[in-house]
């Protein structure tokens, strides 16, 4: 998705002369389309994220649209405050960009997972937070919402070359994917993880059990209306992301049947614990987080048996 | 308030003295603190609005940026914007009102304040970003950031240090109100910043150093700067915590108390005799 993403930054800012890419010293061998094309647009700021923050506000208070790019948990966490107190509270348009969510920098260890950038982001008003499935659907986000007046955050996946059934790269801010329809349970990821979510769902059907799968990749503003339509049709909804419980797409589909009074029960699929100093790939970490395709599987047949007692 | 001679005080005793007594007046009318922090920097903020900034409008693109990174002082920085006519008197009157935007620290809704400022070691940053953006668009324009010495404790201004020095952002001027004092006790017993000038001139700054309350040689020594190319500027400012009244200066407890009815009279008195 980085590939991908920086490429069509380079196409954009071809036309655009307000664009510029900061990075935290990081992107070495991603970052080239860029920085060799637009060298006096392309600042590495050194490892010193919360001046890249506090300067990209700096340079779009005077009107560029700057770029920032980072692991996820440097771009997001480390700067936090500089990114509320700056493009958030002066609605300044700052990009966000954080590489890896969830377990995506598998051995490097628990200090490089991204585990709460997304929760952390979308309770700040003003802020859109957007999570691509796949390659295409980060192009898509990207096209979409560069020249957006306020801030945004993008979540991007390290995968090139996956892509999702059914969803042909579509994105459509505040507004969910449906990419496959069923009968029997609703299940909703945000992020790369929805291609464990789509061949969860693919086995499902095998073994008979008809599901809805909607992808999410903007959390901010949120897909009311597409969740509750969705919500409103299911007695049980799954939700998948790589990312603690609480904050993410679980949080977000609670609050929707909390607010409209539905019936639908929640199953919130995502990292409930600490990694407590385990690494290892991100097949290992989904595997013991109940995220992979087999566990996802697992679940959705062992709540329906409960709901149905 | 006129004399025999009919000479407004304000005439008489220059901005000084009329941000000083503003100072006074507002925070006496609120019933808050942060006045010692305040009259720290009086004289620089006189010096900055009467002398230094290039400014014909506050809407003026091409104007020069004045950055309250210490933002704690915002009440300083209201009394020059309304001295300057940049701000009505009704609304500097609503300082610290409901519904005022006119609040302790100083907010971006404000026209003349470009960012909002109050977390320590923030405004600096937003200094360089602005600065960069000039130098790109060509433009001659410059960026004052003041911050306090206690501010100098957080990591994220020696990071923009780190920035501005490297990109030779010369039209980066920033401003070190050294009063040896922060919100708990003094610097140099909270976390030495000792010597403040040979940090800053380590990392690659230009640096001078002046007294914080004369005008004259603030105006004079920012005069010198070439802010067209060559090392960022800093300016150490050695100043006096509280300024102007005597049971203030120097002393911790101003950082937050309020004043009474009688230590509000006594202030205003000295404030007077000093100018």
């Amino acid at each position: 998705m980085r590939v991908t993403f920086v490429r069509t930054l380079a196409e954009l800012a071809e036309r655009n002369p307000r664009i510029m890419l900061l990075t935290g010293d990081l992107g070495y061998t991603t970052l080239e389309p860029f920085s060799e094309r637009f060298p006096n647009r392309f600042f590495n700021m050194g490892v010193a994220e919360q001046n890249m923050l506090g300067v990209a506000t700096g340079l779009a208070e005077a009107g560029f649209i700057p770029f920032v790019y980072s692991i996820v948990t440097f771009a997001s966490l480390r700067p936090y405050e500089f990114i509320r107190n700056g493009p958030i509270l002066h609605q300044l348009p700052v990009r966000i960009v954080g590489v890896g969510g969830g377990f995506e920098y598998g051995t490097a260890g628990p200090s490089h997972y991204g585990l709460e950038d997304l929760g952390v982001m979308r309770i700040q008003p003003g802020i859109s937070v957007v999570a691509p499935a796949d390659y295409q659907q980060a192009q898509a986000s990207l096209l979409a919402t560069w020249d957006l007046p306020g801030p945004v955050y993008y979540r991007l996946g390290k995968d090139e070359r996956k892509t999702v059934e059914g969803l042909g790269g579509r994105f459509e801010l505040g507004r969910a994917q449906v990419i496959r329809s069923g009968t029997d349970l609703a299940i909703i990821a945000v992020g790369s993880i929805a291609h464990e979510a789509a061949s969860a769902a693919s086995v499902l059907a095998d073994r008979g059990i008809s599901s809805t799968l909607a992808v999410v990749a903007g959390l901010n503003p949120a897909p009311i209306d597409d969740l509750v339509k969705i919500l409103s049709e299911f007695p049980l909804a799954l939700t998948v992301e790589a990312h603690y419980v609480v904050g993410g797409i679980g949080s977000l589909a609670s609050e929707v049947v909390a607010e409209h009074g539905l019936s639908c029960r929640i199953v919130r699929c995502g990292v409930r614990t600490t990694p407590n100093g385990i690494c290892g790939s991100q097949v290992y970490q989904h595997r013991q987080h109940g995220l992979s395709s087999g566990a996802l599987v697992d679940t959705a047949i062992s709540q329906l048996q409960s709901i149905s007692r | 308030m006129r004399d025999l001679s009919g000479e407004t005080l304000a005439e008489k005793y220059g901005l000084s003295y009329q941000i000083r007594r503003i100072i006074l007046e507002q925070s006496k009318r609120a019933n808050v603190g942060h006045i010692g922090s305040n009259l720290s920097i009086a004289d620089i903020i006189a010096a900055m609005y009467e002398n230094v900034l290039r400014i014909r409008s506050p809407d003026d693109p091409e104007r020069d940026r004045f950055i309250l990174s210490k933002g704690h002082a915002a009440l300083a920085l209201y009394a020059a914007l309304f001295l300057k006519g940049f701000l009505t008197e009704e609304l500097l009157n609503t300082f610290c009102e409901d519904g005022s935007v006119l609040g302790v620290h100083p907010d971006h809704a404000l026209n003349g304040v470009d960012f909002s400022t109050g977390s320590l070691g923030h405004g600096l940053a937003l200094g360089a970003g602005a600065a960069l953006a000039a130098r790109l668009r060509r433009s001659s324009r410059r960026f004052f950031v003041l911050v306090s010495d206690a501010e100098c404790n957080e990591g994220s201004l020696w990071e923009t240090v780190m920035f501005a020095a490297h990109h030779y952002l010369s039209n980066l001027i920033a401003i070190v109100d050294l009063n040896g004092q922060q919100a708990f006790g003094y610097t140099k017993e909270v976390l030495n910043l000792s010597p403040m000038a040979e940090r800053w001139r380590a990392f690659g700054w230009d640096v001078q150093e002046v007294d914080g309350h004369d005008v004259e040689e603030l105006t004079r020594t920012i005069s010198g700067f070439d802010t067209t190319q060559g090392a960022p500027h800093v300016l150490i400012a050695s100043t006096v915590f509280g300024k102007g009244v005597s049971f203030m200066q120097s002393q911790i407890k101003w950082h937050y108390w309020p004043m009474s009815d009688e230590e509000y009279r006594q202030a205003l008195i000295e404030i007077e005799e000093m100018s």
